[in-house]
């Protein structure tokens, strides 16, 4: 056999010794996760209902390759309504397997060998992997949380080159749950503007602001045509186990980006289309979420300080990133320490970049009563260990 | 938030667990323990919050209670219409809700007691016979699978991973 048979691009991207901790940490029994990504809600009865009924009425076949068109208008009349951006229901809107897909489709889309797609640190795992995997360079900014973990226009500009072709945007933030105001957003548009940049725009969270109202990217001014929005439903609506996202832009780039969704996935599930036509009538459904997550969010940040660590307070998604630096331990070692002694799962900031040391997230995705206990835990930890 | 906003938020928050702290509620709320207790004193006093009750599943805790809604067609009467007939109704303690409903009959009537016997003689005895009342059907409830809002059955839950990022 060759020295190896995996291409160098994939053994580049190397699982660290934390994904040992992650297995110990999916098996603990009798122990809290605030590790988890996705919502404690089950998706709500009624999107369930039209699931069941839909595959009642026999509909398992393929469908158009951009996705149900009964799914796509309803998409388009929800942009319009909630930003003001219409996108065309033919041809500007895709439906794809999670947001995940349709990531990985606008990379592969927009980059030519090496060209460099900007990123924010701390922020979602998947995004240096495959910008890698479309074969291009990730540049990577850090943000900070005196700053409240905002990318600042003037720190894009600082890494811009010749070769830089996009720039990834994700906000309401995963690990942070850091919001950006409108006039970030807006220093960041004239930027891109300037530079003739792409955005890919990961809203994913947007429906999940407590604080201000969350804006979409493409609704300020000339970002329409230069920016990728990305959604869908897995947070949101619960339905993160149905894999179904979308994608909005111009024409030409989402053509692009469905010719290659054609021929690699074909079209999103059936079934799953079916449940996110009947979602998008849930709107009760979703405040009812929303409103639960934000009484959990004061309920962990003031928890979190009461027990010593300092936190950012966090204004969307339903994460909590507090610091733990006067512990003295890095991330790793705290996550580590924290699942052995008090059985509790966080993760490690620096899962999320570099700039994350010093971190960790603390989903509060959890009933109150686990989220409690979670604290209860947690505050023994730290004054067991007299590090606070 | 707004007063009335904060109200309500209260309430929703005591309706899905009345046992909850002062100092949570307004942790979640975002304002002072001090106004909490006022909200709630002030809903107590104006009797919109009327008790704090526990949704109890008798039949896991083993007891043996037997319910049955009564229909209840009415002569309504001349001045108070439904409404002396149904206080009086309420009045007894083995009567759990009354309710004045449109359709085939008029009062919904709930009825606890201990045996079957016991319900179905309490009707025959203290109902029926009421002057106002032209006819009474019995129905023994066999099952109760949501009370409340809440779901009785163990709460649906999909195991979620520990960890995904
Ligand atoms: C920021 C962000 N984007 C995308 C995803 C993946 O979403 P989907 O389930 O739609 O593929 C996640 C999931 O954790 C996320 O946090």
């Amino acid at each position: 056999m060759r020295t190896s048979s995996i291409a160098d691009r994939v053994r580049q991207i190397r699982g660290s010794g934390i994904r040992e901790f992650f297995d110990i940490a999916q098996r603990m029994e009798g122990a809290i996760s605030l590790g988890v990504g996705e919502p404690d809600f089950v998706t709500p009865w009624s999107i369930r209902e039209a699931c069941i009924f839909s595959l009642e009425k026999g509909y398992t076949s393929y469908t158009s390759n951009w996705g149900l068109p009964e799914l796509r208008e309803p998409i388009s009349d929800k942009i319009y309504k909630e930003s003001g951006v219409y996108y065309e229901p033919e041809g500007e809107i895709l439906i794809t397997t999670g947001v995940s897909e349709a990531f990985d489709l606008a990379l592969r889309a927009i980059i030519n060998s090496n060209d460099e797609i900007i990123l924010h640190e701390p922020s979602y795992v998947s995004y240096k992997p495959c910008t890698v995997f479309a074969g291009g360079a990730p540049v990577c900014v850090d943000t900070e949380v005196g700053d409240e973990f905002r990318l600042r226009a003037e720190k894009i500009e600082e890494k811009i080159t010749e070769q830089t072709k996009a720039v990834i945007l994700s906000y309401p933030n995963n690990p942070t749950g850091a919001t950006m105001r409108k006039k970030d957003l807006e220093e960041i548009a004239e930027v891109v503007n300037e530079h003739d940049l792409i955005v890919i725009s990961d809203e994913i969270y947007g429906k999940l602001t407590y604080e201000g109202k969350h804006t979409c990217f493409s609704s300020l001014n000339g970002m329409r045509e230069r920016t990728i929005l990305l959604n869908g439903f897995s947070k949101a609506y619960a339905m993160t186990g149905w894999r179904i996202g979308y994608a909005a832009g111009n024409k030409d780039i989402i053509e692009a980006m469905m010719k290659i969704h054609q021929y690699i996935m074909l079209c999103a599930p059936i079934t799953a289309q079916m449940a996110a036509v009947e979602a998008l009538r849930c709107d009760d459904e979703v405040e009812r979420m929303v409103s639960e997550y934000n009484k959990r969010r004061r309920l962990m940040v003031e928890g979190l300080t009461e027990i010593g660590l300092s936190c950012f307070e966090p204004k969307g998604a339903f994460y909590t990133f507090p610091s733990i630096e006067n512990t003295g331990l890095t991330s790793e070692e705290f996550a580590k320490r924290l699942l052995f002694e008090e059985k509790v799962v966080v993760i490690p900031g620096s899962i999320f970049g570099a700039c994350g040391e010093g971190f960790i997230r603390c989903s509060y995705a959890v009933s109150q009563y686990e989220l409690k206990e979670a604290l209860e835990r947690m505050g023994r930890f730290l004054e067991k260990h007299r590090i606070v | 938030m707004k007063e009335e906003g904060k109200e309500e938020e209260i309430l929703k928050i005591l309706e899905e667990n009345a046992r909850i702290s002062d100092k949570e509620i307004a942790r979640m709320l975002g304002i002072e323990v001090n106004e909490v207790k006022e909200i709630i004193s002030k809903l107590e006093r104006a009797g919109v919050i009327r008790k704090y009750k526990a949704v109890i599943n008798y039949e896991k805790a083993g007891i043996e209670t037997v319910q049955a809604l009564i229909d209840v067609k009415v002569s309504p009467e001349r001045n108070t219409g439904y409404d002396s007939v149904a206080e009086r109704i309420s009045r007894f303690p083995e009567v759990k809700s009354v309710r004045l409903v449109s359709g085939e009959y008029d009062l919904s009537v709930l009825v606890s007691g201990k045996t079957m016997h016991e319900v179905a003689y309490f009707v025959a005895e203290k109902i029926a016979p009421l002057e106002q009342v032209r006819n009474t059907v019995t129905h023994f409830l066999l099952k109760t699978y949501k009370e409340n809002g809440e779901i009785y059955e163990e709460e649906e839950k999909g195991e979620r991973l520990a960890v995904t990022l």
